[in-house]
């Protein structure tokens, strides 16, 4: 209750004299964690969001292009400039089309995550052993069974390595997804005064938490699904 | 002008507001056709200038750290670590700690653009073949020659891939400079107040261009300098394109 109440004293910038100098205040960050807290998760959703879907269609795309490699070559080229366009300029590009919000950050940062993610699909694809794909042949799989049983096993932690940069950058870019009004930490960056050093510092070691706290779940995912690398590790 | 483009819709309004000035939403000033020309000025000095002093320091100590083959967690974990900081929280910081300013932004640009560059000087050196550089110090080669003469030729497609993922983050990012007091094409992006959407749409084109273009550039760079054995032995066109795009990302995680 306490808490509470200091909260709303505080909640406008105006007590102290650290807060008005734009200073590091841990009083000030202790009494409006509660700040962050919306944004946060908009920037968790964001960013699950662009990277599953991203997954799922590089994926595709990957899958697709396995067996039919002149498709290679366009699929990079396409996806390639897709990396390159600003996530800013992307957000705004995409306006007169989808107006602003979430689907058009959501879209702007899927567009960015798909090179990353094909191109690791595919290394990965390629790098199977070939004694490997012999072996499966030999036990008669079909090829369908063979991508499944065999390659995409064995591709796991390049794919894996793709959807953590993919990750980790997306948090990155989601703290602009603010501008397309789809909220996020940008939010607290922008919204408030850009120099203020305690929101800077709360703000940006939420968004690097996050990135690290993404890259290690998918690291734990990887060594789940791939317990043989362990072994041969040990 | 106004009539062939109105199919287009608000792009329409984007490009002619690229092409031709008009008086500010704002009132007083004139926006729009030249003024973008001296945006784009400040925009691309700002890159260039981050781009370059990440070069001059992280190649030099990426091809030292390579050539002796040692703190390779150094060399490619910054990278992640890279990845992991926000270009937003990135620039508030130094705006916030440093102060507003050119400089400062070029600076927090420049942290920006060395993880990439530094990994791929490190990578590139370092997997050049051993059996290369033992040849080299047979014909009676200098560590200094094997690092000019051997290593650095057969790292610069790797590092001109870095320099290339560098350059077009730093294009990219110098788009939000405006709010750490840096001029750039993100001046009109950011403040509709004055420009209107038309203005953060023309812009937001002008800049795509820019970086696409640099990108293109940059790629035909990394080709340029690529030892034309190393270019015969790529192979065929699709895994030439899925070679070139990781040299173009950073290459080991």
């Amino acid at each position: 209750m306490i808490l509470e109440l200091a909260q709303v004293e505080l909640h406008k910038r105006s007590g102290s004299g650290c807060v008005q100098n734009d200073g590091f205040c841990p009083d000030w960050i202790a009494h409006n964690l509660d700040r962050y807290v919306d944004p946060f998760l908009q920037q968790v959703v964001l960013v699950l969001v662009s990277v599953a879907t991203g997954f799922v269609i590089a994926t595709a795309l990957a899958l697709m292009a396995h067996r039919r490699r002149w498709l290679v070559g366009p699929i990079i080229g396409v996806t390639g400039v897709l990396y390159t366009i600003p996530s800013l300029a992307a957000f705004f590009l995409l306006q007169p089309i989808t107006g602003r919000g979430k689907p058009t950050a959501i879209i702007a940062l899927v567009a960015y995550t798909l090179l990353i993610i094909f191109r690791n699909v595919t290394t990965g694809l390629r790098g199977v052993p070939a004694g490997a794909r012999d072996a499966g042949r030999g036990l008669g799989f079909t090829d369908n069974q063979l991508l499944w049983k065999v390659e995409v096993p064995l591709a796991l932690p390049e794919i894996m390595a793709g959807l953590r940069i993919a990750s980790t950058t997306t948090v990155g870019l989601a703290t602009l997804a603010f501008f397309a009004g789809a909220g996020g930490m940008g939010e607290r960056f922008v919204g408030s005064q850009i120099v203020f050093k305690s929101n800077v510092v709360v703000a940006g070691a939420l968004c690097v938490l996050l990135a690290v706290a993404l890259d290690l779940v998918i690291l734990g995912v990887q060594r789940l699904l791939t317990p043989w690398t362990r072994a041969g590790a040990a | 002008m106004r009539t062939t483009l109105a199919f287009l819709g608000d792009f329409g309004g984007a490009v002619d507001f690229i092409f031709h000035k008009r008086e500010s939403y704002a009132g007083g000033t004139t926006i729009g056709g030249t003024e973008l020309l001296s945006l784009m000025w400040a925009h691309l000095k700002l890159s260039a200038v981050a781009v370059a002093a990440a070069i001059a320091t992280a190649v030099p100590l990426g091809l030292w750290l390579g050539h002796i083959r040692r703190f390779s967690f150094l060399a490619i974990s910054v990278s992640n670590v890279g990845r992991a900081v926000p270009t937003l929280a990135l620039l508030a910081f130094f705006a916030a700690y440093l102060g507003l300013g050119f400089t400062n932004v070029a600076f927090a640009l420049t942290l920006l653009a060395v993880p990439p560059i530094l990994t791929n000087s490190y990578v590139g050196v370092y997997q050049v073949d051993r059996e290369t550089v033992d040849a080299a110090r047979g014909v009676g080669m200098s560590g200094q020659q094997i690092v000019r003469h051997v290593e650095l030729p057969l790292a610069l497609p790797t590092i001109a891939g870095g320099v290339r993922t560098s350059a077009v983050n730093v294009i990219a990012t110098a788009t939000i400079a405006p709010l750490a007091g840096a001029d750039s094409l993100g001046f009109p992006i950011l403040n509709a107040q004055i420009y209107g959407p038309e203005g953060q749409i023309g812009a937001s084109i002008v800049v795509a261009v820019l970086a696409v273009t640099a990108d293109v550039l940059l790629g035909l760079v990394q080709r340029a300098v690529t030892p034309r054995g190393v270019r015969l032995e790529a192979g065929d066109g699709s895994r030439r394109a899925l070679a070139l795009s990781r040299k173009r990302g950073v290459e080991a995680t």
